[in-house]
């Protein structure tokens, strides 16, 4: 049951969009967002939203799946409209009743709104659907590689976040274990009451995190004997290589915000 | 051939506690030469110091006395530490423990990106490790997707991308299945006898311990046996008195010349055994 858990939801696939190089998905992710957010007016949405619709006819990845990544901010998206709609105090008044006056720009405030965090949560899903957590990671590292030139220990960071992705299935196999003998002891961790269940997670917890730091202690073994020794004078099996892809991805990229800039400063007049 | 370990009057024992106490002596002198490409098994019962001697031999730990040279290299030398790991590679019992990438692959390479070799050259050895432990068609595998077996097989493939001279394991298939530990000893009998890999197997089976060139017997922090597996285990009250098993074949020859049948005290293999009781039978019929 525990094992249906994936971190990221990389959806493995051979797209477009999932060979371009992953230090351009991030950057290109990057450049779509700062889009959404200079783009003022619906024209301006309409571009983000055909650029988005684009990239996800690309990436071959189901609709439905981008709805998953949607459903759990659906409330607060509410929330956000519904204040917006309450008490933006500008603009014809479309509809009253008691105390409640509903403008014509608090209607457009709040459909602005929606569909900008939609397109914004969609962008950087597929970011990471497209995108297996350790070529994300690797990437990462090397975008911010100039940052060790500052002492800032990207290597480190890097290091620490692929080994917690190595060991995130070991682990939850490891509490699996760890709960069918809990219970065969009598454990109730699926029934009683929320405080019984919740002492009990703590018999779970205990062997797990001891277990855990004893791991850590012979990883750490096992890698000063593969000579570990930090950052310095690595070289790497896995080769980032950009093809033209990318480049022309970045470059249509940059062309929609381009528009999107060029719309904003033609509105504005 | 010269030899590749020797260890001299090895003493060791844990650092002192906070009152001043020092722990007793987990190995007391030890003196030990292993021969280049020698296939060796080191045996004795949980605690004898059969780990703590595996860990002197890549310089996890350094003698508090005594002295330990690898190829040449004296473990205490800290200038010349890579140079030393790279040469006597180290595999653990639990292969979940020093795997350290999600990518089979990558893992293999970890060594050899640490110690900076060129992509084509690291390229090359990786696919030639995989080979070696037939893993290559899981090279692109995540390590959660293998078994046991598979996975230790990985953590070898990871050592020999070192081109050690040798490999020491700490007993390799203690957590594994019986299939599991039949692939990762062949692997390991293939190592040495194709690469002329230099063995140090510590383990607790006997049987696995009757296939090598020699087998080392350890108690309480001392090599009380040492030589040809044939001869270790025909001394079987030596090995009892210590508390370990010897191979069920050799207990049997053994009870059977207490019995007062002429059988050879040196027999270490089923066949050999079988053949041995043929031979008892058709002499009981002659006469």
């Amino acid at each position: 049951m525990l094992k249906d858990i994936t971190i990221g939801q990389y959806f493995p696939g051979n797209s477009l969009i999932h060979r371009l190089d992953p230090r351009f998905k991030i950057v290109i992710t990057l450049i779509f967002i700062i889009m959404l957010f200079t783009g003022k007016s619906f024209l301006c949405l309409a571009i983000g939203a055909v650029y988005t619709v684009i990239a996800v006819l690309l990436s071959k990845i189901k609709p439905k799946m981008f709805w998953k990544s949607v459903k759990p901010l659906l409330p607060f998206l509410i929330i956000t409209a519904v204040l917006n709609l309450l008490l933006v105090s500008t603009g014809d008044i479309v509809w009253e009743w008691k105390f409640i006056k509903i403008r014509s720009e608090a209607i457009d405030i709040s459909v602005f709104m929606i569909v900008r965090i939609v397109l914004l949560i969609i962008g950087s899903s597929l970011l990471t659907y497209t995108t297996s957590p350790i070529t994300l990671t690797d990437a990462i590292e090397r975008l911010l590689s100039p940052l060790k030139k500052l002492k800032f220990p990207v290597h480190e960071l890097a290091m620490m976040m692929s080994i917690a992705l190595r060991f995130i299935p070991t682990l939850i196999e490891e509490t699996d274990k760890i709960m069918s003998a809990q219970k065969a002891r009598g454990a109730e961790i699926d029934s009683g009451s929320f405080m019984t269940r919740t002492r009990n997670m703590i018999s779970i917890l205990v062997p797990l995190f001891i277990s855990a730091f004893r791991r850590a202690d012979e990883l750490a073994t096992a890698m000063e004997c593969r000579c570990y020794h930090g950052g310095e004078g690595r070289t790497r099996l896995r080769q980032l290589k950009s093809a033209p892809r990318d480049y022309i991805a970045l470059a249509v990229t940059i062309l929609f915000f381009g528009a999107v800039i060029a719309v904003s400063i033609l509105t504005k007049k | 051939m010269g030899n590749i370990i020797e260890i001299e009057d090895l003493h060791f024992h844990y650092e002192s506690d906070a009152e001043g106490n020092t722990p007793p002596d987990v190995l007391k002198g030890i003196n030990l030469s292993i021969k280049q490409g020698e296939f060796v098994a080191v045996l004795g019962h949980n605690g004898c110091g059969k780990s703590t001697l595996a860990k002197h031999l890549n310089a996890i730990l350094i003698p508090t006395s005594g002295k330990v040279t690898v190829d040449g290299i004296d473990t205490s030398d800290e200038n010349r530490l890579f140079d030393l790991r790279q040469r006597a590679g180290m595999v653990f019992q639990n292969p979940d423990n020093q795997i350290v990438s999600s990518i089979v692959e990558e893992d293999v390479a970890f060594a050899l990106e640490n110690l900076g070799v060129p992509y084509e050259e690291m390229r090359k050895r990786v696919d030639e490790s995989l080979k070696a432990v037939n893993m290559y068609e899981y090279r692109l595998h995540s390590p959660s997707q293998l078994s046991g077996g598979q996975k230790q097989r990985v953590a070898i493939a990871g050592i020999i991308a070192m081109q050690p001279k040798c490999i020491i394991l700490d007993e390799p298939t203690a957590m594994l299945d019986p299939q599991g530990r039949k692939e990762v000893l062949a692997a390991i009998h293939r190592m040495n006898r194709e690469k002329g890999i230099t063995i140090v197997l510590i383990t607790h089976y006997m049987d696995e311990a009757a296939d090598c060139d020699r087998v080392v017997v350890m108690d309480k922090g001392e090599v009380v046996l040492d030589g040809i597996p044939s001869k270790v285990f025909s001394q079987v009250d030596k090995l009892k008195a210590i508390g370990l098993d010897v191979p069920q074949v050799t207990e049997l020859a053994w009870e059977l010349r207490k019995a007062g049948l002429d059988i050879s005290p040196e027999i270490i293999t089923e066949d050999e055994c079988a053949a041995a009781i043929e031979r008892l039978f058709s002499r009981t019929i002659e006469n």
